[in-house]
């Protein structure tokens, strides 16, 4: 009697904690989910704003169509493709909106036009908006990995199949963490 | 991270627990000397259940509108808004509601009871006086406060902790006046009654100043200068905001003891007797100093 009743506990004990562990994945797979729709959605909106960007830049600097078929070009490879090509695509358009803007220094009327400052203060929102979003599916991705390789909820992680999931990066240079102490 | 949001949410609960305590203890005197039956205390229980919910639902509220801070417009604040909402996806929150206070110091807050329902507001100062790095420091700051539900401590302790000292201040400035009076008058019972709230809540106040204290810890500053720096990846960036507001010695008017401890860096430059019981803003120097040696 005494022993079914121990045996009982560990059992729920057991069954406790598959359940705690099953859904502690759940919620940080949902994170990286999350995570990545929040860059879809940066990304789109700055493919959103680059037409806007091209037809005010036009009519002033008529001597620098290279700079703007860059941008077009690397604005065309952003919305297709898997998470590398993006990333890959996205830096792309990175750098060449930093000659645009490098260019754009050269006209004053440009740079006095008001459409093109508000235009000018979206696009690098969103770039950061990009950065920090791709940080935090980074980070969230890190989180899940760890997890799922570590002891006793790998053994979770295995029989429900969590596979490790890739990380968001180009070959570019990522800001390196910090390291925090107290 | 977790453990510290789980502590938050206790916190709050026993500033709420404590606040009932302490009216429940103030009718219970009022009414063991000079009323007959339980009105009194029913009544107390009554205003003291709809500050609580005033206080929670709204408290937010009225801690912006204490400092006069207006929402920021899209069009005039657009580098602050496009920052905040950035760091927010960074934090992963919602983006929070930005709001500016009128003042030259350069000083930051951030309210409300959960990260779906925050608010962040800082003053002009601070757009104009820090840069883009230093700015995104303080912003990461205010929003790690946001993630780990510290506003919600902070705003309860606001609200509730104003209410007690507003109300005892009341009852001294009339005992002081009425007292003077009721030689003349001989007195009536509501003088009386005023004297002994008074007296009660003269004795409560030193009390709640170390509430606050527990309840603000100086730990949480660090912590959120910790994560806040995590959230940036540049630390320099707020250890120079902190050199910049170091510095600083324009008066922030708007600022009052019920709100100070909210605030990135204490408010009052100058030193009070009454800003030194509340400090809860940990010495600058030695946050400047952990934020440098990440």
């Amino acid at each position: 009697m005494d022993l079914v009743y121990w045996i009982l506990i560990i059992f729920g004990v057991i069954v406790l904690y598959i359940i705690v562990a099953y859904n502690s994945l759940i919620v940080l797979r949902t994170r990286i989910n999350n995570a990545w729709s929040q860059i879809d959605v940066q990304l789109k909106r700055r493919y959103d704003l680059i037409p806007n960007l091209i037809k005010t830049v036009q009519g002033y600097v008529k001597h620098e169509k290279t700079v703007l078929t860059e941008v077009t070009k690397a604005r065309a490879n952003l919305m297709s493709g898997n998470m590398n090509q993006k990333a890959k695509a996205s830096d792309q358009l990175t750098n060449a909106l930093k000659s645009l803007f490098a260019v754009a220094e050269n006209y004053p009327q440009l740079k006095a036009n008001e459409n093109f400052k508000m235009l000018q203060e979206e696009l690098s929102g969103t770039e950061s908006k990009i950065a920090y979003s791709r940080q935090f599916y980074n980070d969230s991705v890190m989180s899940f990995n760890i997890k799922i390789q570590r002891f006793p909820a790998s053994i979770i992680a295995n029989a429900f199949r969590f596979t490790k999931r890739e990380f968001f990066k180009a070959e570019g240079k990522e800001k390196e963490n910090i390291k925090v102490e107290f | 991270m977790y453990s510290q949001i789980s502590k938050n949410k206790w916190n709050s609960l026993f500033l709420f627990i404590l606040f009932f305590i302490l009216i429940g203890a103030v009718a219970y005197v009022i009414n063991l000397l000079f009323f007959q039956g339980y009105l009194f205390i029913i009544v107390a229980a009554i205003i003291a259940i709809i500050f609580s919910l005033i206080s929670y639902y709204s408290g937010d509220k009225i801690v912006l509108s204490m400092v006069k801070a207006r929402e920021a417009n899209k069009k005039d604040y657009a580098h602050l808004i496009n920052s905040v909402e950035g760091l927010s996806i960074a934090a992963g929150i919602p983006s929070p509601k930005v709001y500016v206070i009128p003042g030259m110091q350069i000083n930051a807050f951030a309210c409300g009871v959960s990260p779906k329902k925050a608010s962040v507001a800082f003053t002009e100062g601070s757009l104009q006086k820090l840069n883009r790095q230093e700015l995104e420091g303080v912003i990461a700051h205010e929003l790690s406060h946001i993630k780990n539900y510290d506003i919600r401590v902070m705003v309860l302790a606001s609200v509730l902790v104003g209410i007690i000292v507003f109300a005892s201040e009341i009852m001294l400035r009339s005992f002081i006046f009425g007292g003077v009076r009721s030689n003349e008058n001989k007195g009536g019972s509501a003088q009386i009654i005023l004297i002994a709230v008074g007296v009660v809540l003269l004795i409560l106040a030193p009390i709640v100043a170390q509430i606050i204290k527990f309840a603000i810890s100086r730990k949480r500053e660090y912590l959120a200068d910790a994560s806040g720096a995590l959230l940036t990846r540049y630390p320099k960036g707020l250890a120079d905001a902190l050199r910049k507001i170091k510095a600083d010695h324009e008066e922030l008017r708007t600022a009052s003891n019920a709100t100070a401890h909210m605030f990135i860096s204490n408010p009052f430059k100058k030193k009070q007797w009454l800003a030194s019981m509340f400090a809860s803003h940990p010495d600058i120097n030695d946050r400047i100093q952990k934020l440098d040696s990440m």
